[in-house]
């Protein structure tokens, strides 16, 4: 418990910094299932870590010991975890979960309003076009989902280039992509460490999809045309102000796809693995201890009401609550 | 694992069908006017039979989606124009109005900033020139 409990949050913050910059050079598919892992696993990880500093706290309020029958003084000797830790941990808990729920929200009402949008759009087809100069397209999420291209965008690209755009969507669709963002925003809105991660991930989406693009059309300098194309059109006619922040994205992917396919690797990948076990291994371990010493404060609750039902003259044939004495879930303590 | 490397043939199942119709529309709406299905047919990639484009466009032409003129012995079709709706740009303001963390679309291209605009615009003319239709193998050994 006192190092075991604070383990995921280095693993965290370890991942944070190493496996943004280490997904850019793998494969994007696989790059984007291990962001999509290390950003579900650590953000329980930390979630679990949180809740067990702050039950360690709650633990020791003496109302919540005498409801649970064990001893607050046991728990607070035996506790290597400060008061102030624990009430950090249940705070940054509480934040989490609440920007979590907002996000769940937002997410939900978001693509609400694109369906709204998207019914009023004509046809049943796969592709919805914009009749709209300025030049958009993206992936609407759904069963099937749609492809929603503006005439300014079609109009921009060449007829291969054309076929490489909505590859690259359908490639999106195909591989519910949008389950993939919806997760590392959530994980990002509890944790936001995770931030990176969630970009990291984001990115090795778009990547996913140009190199399926590039096998759908055989060529992989079309769909770097089409990217840089449709970023360059966008970019003219874009609102500006809002932006920025994503700078770099677009001249690394086409970059990307003039390059050869990138080739595959495992080892980063098993580096990842043992992380997350790491993680997943100390969490249970520090949900284990925690439970022993609650049994041990039971333990130490029992021996106190069996000493004072001794120390009586009366002696009554056994106390109501030392029904709950014994020892728990077959653990002793040495 | 990932399928043929060209458009599969038509018939192929449900999704070949859907993704024929898509092609076969942004052609249309990427053109200046109507277009014959002879036209449609050399701007779409792969081999495709002129009797399977002749096909999705009349079924298009039945959802209502395009418009059709004689030309000649068949007809030149046209996507049905849609100006007076305001979609596009609600679907813009809705797009803009969340900010980067909250959105929940892949958009095909994020925004550039001024160097990257720079940058591309190197990368893109050290492959712009020759013929667009088949770059080679050799085009890729540039990009480390």
């Amino acid at each position: 418990m006192l190092i075991s409990v604070y383990i995921p949050f280095v693993v965290t913050t370890v991942l944070t910094v190493l496996a943004p910059r280490m997904a850019r050079r793998l494969t994007p598919r696989p790059a984007a299932w291990a962001l999509a892992c290390a950003a579900l696993v650590t953000a329980a990880g930390w979630a679990g870590s949180l809740a067990l500093l702050a039950f360690t706290g709650i633990a020791q309020i003496p109302q919540v010991a005498a409801e649970g029958h064990w001893s607050a003084a046991a728990v607070r000797a035996q506790d290597p975890v400060y008061v102030t830790v624990a009430v950090a941990g249940a705070l940054v808990l509480a934040v989490g979960v609440g920007n979590l729920s907002v996000a769940a929200f937002r997410q939900v009402r978001q693509i609400v309003r694109f369906r709204k949008e998207c019914a009023e759009l004509p046809g049943d087809t796969e592709l919805s076009v914009l009749d709209d100069d300025a030049p958009l397209a993206f992936a609407l999420p759904g069963a099937p989902g749609r492809i929603v291209v503006s005439r300014g965008m079609l109009r921009r690209l060449g007829n291969e280039e054309r076929a490489a755009l909505l590859a690259h969507e359908r490639a999106h669709l195909r591989g519910r992509h949008y389950l993939f963002l919806g997760l590392w925003q959530l994980t990002a809105a509890l944790n936001p460490l995770l931030r990176p991660l969630a970009k990291a991930g984001a990115f090795a989406l778009e990547r996913w999809a140009d190199e399926e693009a590039a096998v759908r059309v055989g060529d992989r300098a079309v769909v770097a045309r089409a990217v840089g194309r449709a970023a360059l059109a966008s970019a003219g006619a874009g609102s500006p102000g809002v932006l920025a922040a994503t700078g770099g994205e677009v001249p690394q992917r086409v970059r990307a796809l003039l390059a050869p396919p990138p080739a595959r690797r495992s080892l980063p990948f098993a580096a990842g693995a043992l992380l997350l076990a790491v993680c997943c291994a100390s969490l249970a371990n520090a949900a284990s201890d925690s439970d022993e010493l609650v049994d041990s404060a039971k333990r130490v609750r029992c021996a106190e009401l069996l000493g004072a039902t001794a120390a009586q003259p009366t002696a009554a044939p056994r106390p109501a609550s030392a029904f709950h004495c014994g020892p728990h879930h077959g653990e002793h303590r040495s | 694992m990932n399928g043929p490397k060209r458009e599969e043939p038509a018939g192929s199942g449900r999704r070949a069908r859907g993704a024929l119709e898509s092609d076969v529309l942004a052609a249309l709406w990427a053109a200046d006017g109507p277009l014959t299905a002879r036209q449609v047919m050399e701007r779409l990639p792969g081999e495709l039979a002129y009797t399977t484009v002749l096909t999705i466009l009349s079924r298009l032409h039945d959802k209502a989606m395009l418009v059709r003129q004689r030309e000649g012995r068949g007809y030149a079709y046209a996507p049905v124009r849609d100006e007076a709706s305001h979609t596009a740009r609600r679907m813009r303001s809705v797009l803009e109005e969340g900010s980067d963390r909250e959105a929940v679309l892949a958009r095909f291209v994020s925004e550039l900033s001024a160097q990257d605009e720079e940058l591309l615009q190197q990368l893109l003319s050290g492959h712009d020139v020759g013929d667009v239709g088949d770059a080679g193998g050799e085009r890729f050994d540039g990009g480390r």
